[in-house]
């Protein structure tokens, strides 16, 4: 995608806001003072090295993890303990894992109707319908009716996005998503992903994989020690990383 | 130039009869070592001993008609099952009125039409029946109690397999959706609600159900108002209930316990919120992988269910006792105790196979 069909999707309108966020484990600090905002339509991949809190930031995003300290502010509504208010982010925030976590006694068709069916109240048909067409995008139609325990790990994992897609979200969360899959099926769901991003969608991704980054991302943001170090456009962030620790790090992953 | 074989060694010739069939799997499973040739040996000594006695004993010798023990002794060496022919009343019904075993019988047979939706996915007009299956408790009830102008009838007057199925089909029916909630609400949250289920579970799980059992019976009457006459059948079905949702609660816990952290925060993602979550995605999956635990505590539950002759009432032992008691049949034990036994057998036989078939058909190749 070249700089300016990246920007074109962007729009003004506020998606996500963190605001001075802060969340402890106990005695240790994971998320330090984190400041973002996330525009519709711009997609930001976050890297950084493992424990560096980036899975904590963006699972704090659809209150999965609680911040203890500081607002975080999703299409309008504060994420607070208003169980309400958690539930309705959570309907328009789409989250895809590292390791699936499709439900293994339901087939992949059902792993997609159940949430618009019983979140959603859609009628049966209709949801299968929707099903089927996001199954057709992420290119795993035929393998509807199976149960994720008989799909590989790349099928697994597109099941899952178009699982998440199928609740219509505004802003899709990537928490490493191709780091549980063998080196052969991580194209595929890439691809899957670059398509996404094609279209529009919000996306906030944690992931190493570098080259996606560059293809998609309006904003690489690095995090180290649960700190945001260093934000910036794909071009600059790769090529004139500021800080010491992204350089390292940069220089770490992009040797082989 | 053509291969030459030696004889019976060509490839499109089948195995040698030594290598395959019947042969071979009598040769690998009794004789392939000197051990397993020995034991071989032993266990048909064994099975020739007993075997050929009991079947004369119990088929051949047997008596099937006689007035009384006497008689029995009389026409033969071998078991008088004549003794279960003229009790088989009894045992069946207890003492039950002879002019309404009718209503036993049509709520039994109910029963089978309404545990077959909830039993088996493709059961014909499932989805009518299910409403069936939910109104036959109370159908049950009037049938088997009376009242709705049907002659009622004393729950003292229960008994035999009867009682053993009133007691073991309500046990099992009321003990598992009370040890679902209580599972889940032993990993609550709320204090309030946790510290109930702990309590509830720990107190019952750790007194004996003799003790329940005594409690219903006498205890109960302590602190009811005085006057209010509460039936002992139905004090003894809410404590053998209680009793087992304590067991199931923990055995559900293990299930809850196995489920990874992943499927929970998926259906948290997707915004299905605390119950539908547990009712669709976990306990789906939490119940299937305690199908043999549960089933081992219903099977415990049902054999339990012999306890109640200590408060009184006559199940199969009970009305045995009675029975041993009557000078007529004086001393038949071992034949009534089998019959006990195979009655108890074919139950928890089926219940087993039953889990068998589900765990099987749940099964979806993870």
């Amino acid at each position: 995608m070249s700089a300016q069909e990246k920007s074109m999707s962007v729009s003004d309108e506020m998606m996500i806001e963190m605001n001075g966020v802060h969340k402890w484990y106990g005695q240790f600090h994971v998320l330090k003072n984190i400041n973002l905002t996330v525009k519709r339509g711009e997609r930001i991949v976050i890297c950084g090295p493992s424990g560096s809190g980036k899975s904590t930031l963006i699972r704090c995003i659809n209150r999965l993890e609680e911040h203890q300290q500081g607002e975080i502010i999703v299409e309008g509504t504060e994420l607070t303990g208003n169980l309400k208010h958690i539930e309705q982010i959570r309907r328009e925030v789409g989250m895809v894992f590292q390791h699936f976590n499709l439900f293994p006694h339901l087939t992949v068709m059902e792993n997609c109707t159940l949430a618009p069916i019983w979140v959603r109240h859609m009628p049966k048909q209709e949801a299968e319908e929707l099903a089927m067409n996001y199954l057709r995008q992420v290119k795993i139609p035929e393998q509807a009716e199976k149960f994720p325990g008989q799909l590989s790990g790349g099928q697994q994992q597109r099941a899952a996005i178009a699982r998440s897609l199928c609740m219509r979200p505004k802003v899709m969360l990537f928490d490493e998503p191709t780091s549980a899959l063998d080196p052969e099926m991580i194209k595929e769901v890439l691809d899957i992903m670059i398509e996404l991003a094609r279209d529009g969608m919000t996306m906030i991704c944690v992931t190493h994989e570098m080259g996606f980054a560059k293809t998609v991302a309006n904003r690489v943001i690095f995090m180290d020690g649960g700190e945001i170090i260093e934000q910036n456009e794909p071009e600059e962030f790769f090529a004139n990383p500021k800080n010491e620790r992204t350089q390292l790090f940069l220089s770490q992953i992009l040797q082989h | 130039m053509q291969q030459q074989y030696e004889a019976g060694r060509h490839p499109d010739l089948p195995p040698p009869l030594v290598e395959r069939g019947a042969v071979k799997w009598v040769r690998d499973n009794f004789f392939s070592n000197a051990t397993s040739i020995v034991l071989t040996a032993v266990a048909v000594y064994f099975l020739y001993k007993v075997v050929p006695p009991f079947v004369e004993w119990a088929f051949v010798d047997a008596v099937w008609d006689a007035h009384h023990r006497n008689e029995c002794r009389a026409k033969g060496e071998g078991a008088c099952w004549a003794v279960l022919r003229a009790r088989i009343a009894q045992f069946t019904y207890g003492f039950y009125p002879a002019h309404l075993y009718w209503r036993v019988n049509t709520a039994f047979v109910l029963l089978f039409i309404a545990l077959a939706p909830l039993l088996f996915e493709h059961v014909p007009g499932r989805r009518y029946l299910l409403w069936f299956s939910l109104a036959y408790p109370v159908l049950a009830f009037f049938l088997l109690w009376g009242g709705l102008g049907l002659e009622p009838v004393e729950s003292a007057k229960f008994g035999g397999f009867l009682l053993t199925i009133v007691i073991g089909v309500t046990g099992i029916i009321g003990s598992l959706p009370l040890g679902i909630l209580l599972a889940l609400g032993r990993r609550s949250r709320l204090l309030i609600v946790h510290t109930i289920s702990v309590a509830f579970i720990e107190f019952v799980r750790g007194v004996p159900l003799i003790t329940l059992l005594f409690i219903a019976s006498t205890l109960l009457n302590y602190f009811l108002p005085p006057g209010t006459y509460f039936d002992l059948l139905l004090r003894v079905l809410i404590m053998v209930t209680l009793f087992a949702s304590a067991y199931l609660a923990e055995v559900i816990r293990g299930g809850l316990a196995g489920i990874p952290k992943g499927q929970f925060e998926a259906a948290d993602s997707l915004g299905l919120g605390y119950w539908k979550s547990m009712r669709l995605v976990i306990l789906p999956q939490a119940l299937h992988i305690s199908i043999p635990n549960i089933v081992n505590t219903f099977i415990g539950l049902y054999k339990d269910t012999t306890l109640v002759v200590i408060v009184g009432l006559a199940d199969p032992l009970g009305i045995s006792r009675a029975t041993l008691a009557d000078s007529k049949w004086q001393g038949l034990s071992t034949e009534i105790y089998i019959a006990i036994a195979v009655f108890f057998f074919v139950s928890c036989f089926a219940m087993s196979r039953y889990s068998l078939y589900l765990e099987k058909k749940l099964h979806t190749g993870h």
